[in-house]
């Protein structure tokens, strides 16, 4: 119990009650639509990326305080870096929630969910928003399109 | 030897079955019930889903297994003779207990999906021609439209559904619109899995007669819990799954009436199905074997028999009325939740709650369940297209069976309460 009330903190709940970066955007560069087809939980994210530089993002959808908090604090850390940082703080966010280990070279910010790999069942939730912006990014890359 | 579980005493009236139906003993019977889960005693909430298996299932499948382990209709040999004369004779305890016309009318199947796609694949992929209508309802289970959708694509004839109300019953004000003389088959679920809704197959069925469809019911969720009568409903076809009630996974049966089974063709091909091969062709085998192409589920088939006589020995009339005292229960206790939303309301209804709580998504609501032993469901189940018809992505859902209690009851809305007031803090 003690682990689960620890991974509910008040940080996380404050992020899913009030989620940052909330909407949809105008204009956006690149945007990606994930879905959890086991729980039916979905999520859009919204990247505006100039000069390899991502400039905004925000994110839609519906899902558990885990997957919303995660999807609030990605666009938090994710804006104002470039495309090669967002792939090294992807890989460090994906390994901490797989293994709980943290890096220093880390956002703080991300730390919060580092208890998420004691519950395999919920990494799903909080990958969800990271896996769409990254597939965002690259995908877009492969066949860039502008209009 | 009298029977532990024996309701049917001479103390028995309707009004006192909570204190005759004796709970302890039932429960005893089923061994995975006495565990921790998550260092908390488990409550096992999510019956609808699958049940627990008692010891009298569990001890046929093992004996069955150290003593006449065979293949079936195949050896001459003792033991094959055993096991062949048990598999048959589950074939027997189905079709009883679904009053069926006779037991070659009851087809072994993995499960229900098996049985509905049996069904999509050797009835209508044959039988539907471009603009023909397969007629289900919006509160069907995934298995029983993924089937027809894909039988539709490939013969070009048109699946449609029949709304449903607010409350969960299914709208049937003015089903003249759906079904006309281009229906051909209408399949529907007998109890929703999700909303707990029963529905009033036996008119539907009429209606489809009318304009000259068969039909096809989804007995999933109905058979564990109420008496079925198939002769009475009156379908052309009827599916269900051994382990929603208390049999094993891997085991089902498939109902159909006997002239619509010879006139079908083959669904797999193999073993066991056929009476004489060439290279060129084959002659089929009598239904039902036709249907069952290889080595059957044997152990598995005479393990729903073991079920089938443990429900008997109980009574599926007391199950039902024991399961919706409890439901009754429930629905009342659970309303007072603040902020609670429940999904179905109709006055026809089996032992399934789906629930929402204001502010709380049902993924972090079973998680913090499981962390008080409660293991319940959350998600769509199965059922998308409900979900979008009341406008949620998921649900949480409890679902009852013959071994649960009030006090299982009492912890679970406990908890909720608990869970929504640490959640909204
Ligand atoms: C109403 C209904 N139909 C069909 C099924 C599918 O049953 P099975 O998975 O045993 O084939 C289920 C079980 O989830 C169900 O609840």
């Amino acid at each position: 119990m003690e682990d689960l009330r620890e991974l509910y903190q008040q940080l996380i709940l404050d992020h899913s009650q009030n989620p940052k970066n909330f909407h949809e955007m105008e204009h956006p560069t690149h945007t990606a639509e994930g879905d959890n087809p086991l729980c039916g939980d979905e999520v859009t994210v919204y990247l505006k990326v100039e000069d390899d530089v991502i400039k905004d993002v925000s994110f839609v959808g519906s899902g558990c305080a885990i997957s919303k908090a995660s999807s609030s604090i990605m666009t938090e850390t994710l804006k104002g870096k470039t495309i090669e940082e967002a792939h090294t703080i992807f890989d460090l966010f994906h390994r901490m929630i797989t293994t709980g280990e943290t890096d220093s070279a880390q956002e703080e910010k991300m730390a919060v969910l580092a208890g998420v790999h004691k519950f395999p069942s919920r990494v799903k939730c909080a990958m969800l928003a990271w896996h769409s912006a990254i597939g965002a990014i690259d995908k877009k890359e492969e066949t860039v399109s502008t209009e | 030897m009298e029977s532990r579980y024996d309701v049917r005493s001479s103390k028995t009236t309707i009004g006192d079955i909570m204190n005759t139906f004796n709970i302890d003993n039932i429960r005893q019977d089923f061994p995975a019930l006495n565990q921790l889960n998550r260092n908390r005693p488990l409550v096992y909430l999510d019956n609808a889903a699958t049940t627990q298996k008692p010891n009298q299932v569990i001890d046929v499948i093992s004996t069955f297994y150290r003593t006449s382990n065979a293949n079936v209709h195949r050896g001459i040999y003792e033991i094959s003779e055993r096991a062949t004369e048990a598999f048959e004779s589950a074939r027997q305890k189905a079709a009883d207990f679904i009053h069926a016309e006779d037991s070659s009318s009851i087809i072994f199947t993995r499960g229900t999906t098996e049985a509905i796609n049996l069904v999509a694949y050797a009835w209508g992929l044959h039988n539907l021609s471009p603009g023909d209508e397969i007629l289900v309802t919006e509160m069907e289970h995934h298995s029983n439209i993924i089937p027809w959708q894909l039988i539709a694509r490939k013969t070009g004839s048109i699946l449609r559904y029949i709304p449903i109300n607010e409350d969960g019953t299914l709208n049937l004000e003015n089903s003249d619109i759906f079904f006309t003389s281009k229906t051909k088959i209408v399949a529907v679920i007998h109890q929703s899995n999700v909303l707990g809704t029963i529905n009033p197959v036996k008119e539907i069925i009429q209606q489809a007669k009318q304009v000259g469809a068969i039909s096809l019911v989804d007995g999933a969720q109905s058979t564990p819990h109420f008496k079925v009568d198939v002769q009475e409903i009156g379908c052309d076809f009827f599916a269900f799954s051994g382990h929603k009630m208390v049999g094993p996974t891997g085991v089902g049966v498939l109902y159909g009436k006997r002239e619509l089974l010879e006139s079908m063709e083959p669904f797999q091909g193999g073993g066991e199905m056929i009476k004489s091969v060439t290279f060129e062709e084959s002659t089929w085998n009598d239904v039902p074997w036709k249907f069952e192409a290889g080595t059957p589920n044997i152990a598995q088939a005479i393990g729903l028999g073991a079920a089938i006589d443990y429900l008997n020995d109980i009574g599926i009339d007391q199950i039902h009325t024991y399961e919706q005292e409890l439901t009754e229960y429930a629905l009342d206790i659970l309303e007072k939740i603040p902020g609670i939303q429940i999904y179905g309301q109709a006055p026809n209804r089996g032992a399934v709650i789906s629930f929402n709580v204001d502010g709380v998504h049902p993924h972090d609501m079973v998680q913090f369940l499981d962390q008080d032993g409660i293991a319940v469901r959350g998600g769509h189940h199965c059922a998308q297209p409900i979900m979008k018809k009341f406008n949620v992505s998921a649900t949480t859902r409890a679902s009852f069976y013959l071994y649960n209690t009030r006090d299982e009851i009492d912890h679970l809305v406990e908890s909720i309460n608990k869970t929504a007031s640490f959640l909204r803090r």
